[in-house]
């Protein structure tokens, strides 16, 4: 019985000494002067070396403000927004997962518009010839094909449209490997788990693993683009704002198409 | 409904129970017989699959067994991948439960009286006779509650699952997986289905081991020689 209470009082004293340690550690961690604002931005992950590096050229140009990014696919980051998750902007790389925002009323009006658009692709890995076209997909030594969760994946999405367009789905359907993103699917092709992938050009080209097969035309899928709106639940609706103006700017344009993105379809029909 | 993840959930659980049993054991009893400084690292190895989070296990068999690894290259040889497969399932199951079945295993062997071994043995049995008739009797109780911890670890792995074995509906897709991409998608009355399945199976599970033990009376196994 008594060494029960030692050990007990030890555990109580361990717990004191990591609490008195958090609370030196916020005390002492380093506190700017001037408040800053803060906003989240969720993304569509296909969006992330991009808007990384927009984010850091406007923290750069803004001082006052800090971008935090929360990358997923965009059905994931739809269900966290409907399910109440702090979030100022969203970014899809559908209109599906927009839509349903903008009829739930959780974007402000008028905060909604496209930024750019994308190519779907066939990736190989790198180092193999297994497949030149779609076509291929349905060759015996094509085992694993890797695509987005069509629920919740844009880019898997899309790429169902395009199986279907070319009457590749029932040949290709039982070698499907579903990821939870886009960025998945390239992670399975670039360590060759999967003998090819179905992602947007701009994550091809972030990769050297994993080489454009083939573009899908782009009459076989909806467009792709990515719209954004702030969110209704926003604390700072004129940081959001302002941000997603910058990301309409001359200069984060330029960086898009440098990543691969093509102009946004609607922007012309626009305004 | 697709009633697939049920089969596979229940075909991947019993094939890795039952690799664990075999495994765990044999490990327990390998293990039991020795002592060093090298055994601290042998039960290290063997526990770290109960301590890593799971998914830090599913990169790790990734980076042995997928198509670049060097356990994957060896299998391509012989024209066969376990990534994305079924028996992908199996292995990462496997091995996160084998801590369990190796720990109870392990405990259950220590706990045999030395001395009916020794008398055993005296009387002319082999090891591996005096194991299973003599120790793997008396530990049997241990052995099962171990079979039944590695069972229900199996049946709810999913972070190693999903990295190893990905999403293939009718293939790898399990009922924890199933349950994931229900949420992920907002399907949630499949998710909420999939959830009831999984808790009446686990009641099944603890109502029969509850049965199963009151049925054969409490206490440590009797001692039973089979006669020959």
């Amino acid at each position: 019985m008594g060494n029960c209470v030692t050990s007990r009082s030890q555990i109580v004293r361990g717990f004191l000494f990591f609490v008195c340690l958090w609370a030196i550690l916020c005390a002492t961690a380093p506190t700017s002067g001037q408040q800053k604002t803060s906003i989240t931005v969720s993304a569509a992950i296909s969006l992330k070396d991009a808007l990384d590096e927009l984010g850091h050229t406007y923290e750069q140009r803004h001082p006052g403000t800090k971008v935090t990014f929360n990358y997923g696919s965009s059905g994931t980051l739809q269900h966290q927004i409907e399910q109440g998750a702090p979030v100022d902007i969203f970014l899809s790389a559908a209109e599906k997962q927009m839509d349903a925002l903008e009829s739930g009323g959780l974007l402000v009006a008028g905060t909604r518009r496209d930024l750019a658009g994308n190519q779907l692709v066939l990736v190989v890995p790198a180092s193999s010839n297994i497949a030149k076209d779609f076509s291929d997909l349905a060759r015996p030594e094509v085992k694993i094909v890797a695509l987005g969760e069509p629920g919740t994946v844009p880019a898997g999405m899309y790429a169902r449209q395009t199986l279907e367009q070319l009457g590749m789905l029932a040949a290709v359907e039982k070698k499907v490997v579903y990821a939870k993103d886009v960025r998945a699917v390239l992670t399975y092709v670039e360590t060759g788990n999967a003998d090819a992938g179905i992602v947007y050009q701009t994550d091809a080209c972030t990769s050297s693993k994993a080489r454009i097969a083939a573009t899908a035309p782009a009459a076989t899928h909806d467009p792709i683009a990515y719209p954004a709106a702030v969110i209704r639940t926003t604390k700072n609706i004129t940081a959001a704002r302002a941000f997603l103006e910058f990301l309409e700017s001359a200069d984060a344009r330029a960086l898009f198409e440098r990543y691969g993105f093509t102009p946004a379809e609607k922007q012309a029909g626009k305004k | 409904m697709d009633w697939s993840p049920l089969w596979i959930s229940l075909a991947t659980t019993l094939a890795a129970t039952a690799i664990t049993l075999i495994a765990g054991l044999a490990a327990a009893a390998w293990r039991e017989r020795r002592t060093g400084p090298m055994m601290a690292l042998v039960d290290g190895i063997f526990l770290l699959p109960l301590v890593l989070p799971p998914t830090v296990v599913g990169f790790l068999l990734l980076l042995l067994l997928g198509r670049n690894g060097p356990v994957g290259k060896l299998l391509l040889r012989f024209g066969t991948t376990v990534v994305f497969s079924w028996p992908a399932t199996v292995i990462a199951a496997a091995v996160v439960a084998f801590p369990l079945m190796y720990l109870t295993a392990r405990a259950a062997l220590e706990q045999v009286d030395p001395h009916y071994l020794q008398a055993a043995r005296t009387l002319g049995a082999s090891e591996w006779r005096v194991f299973r008739e003599v120790a793997l009797p008396l530990a049997w109780p241990g052995v099962l509650a171990g079979t039944i911890l590695s069972f229900a670890r199996a049946l709810g792995e999913f972070g190693a699952t999903l990295l190893l074995a990905g999403n293939i509906p009718g293939k790898t897709e399990t009922i924890p997986i199933a349950i994931y991409f229900a949420v992920e998608a907002n399907d949630l009355k499949g998710a909420a289905i999939w959830c009831a399945v999984d808790i009446g199976l686990s009641l099944a599970l603890l109502a029969g081991l509850y049965h199963w033990t009151h049925a054969q009376g409490q206490g440590p196994g009797r001692i039973r020689l089979s006669r020959r």
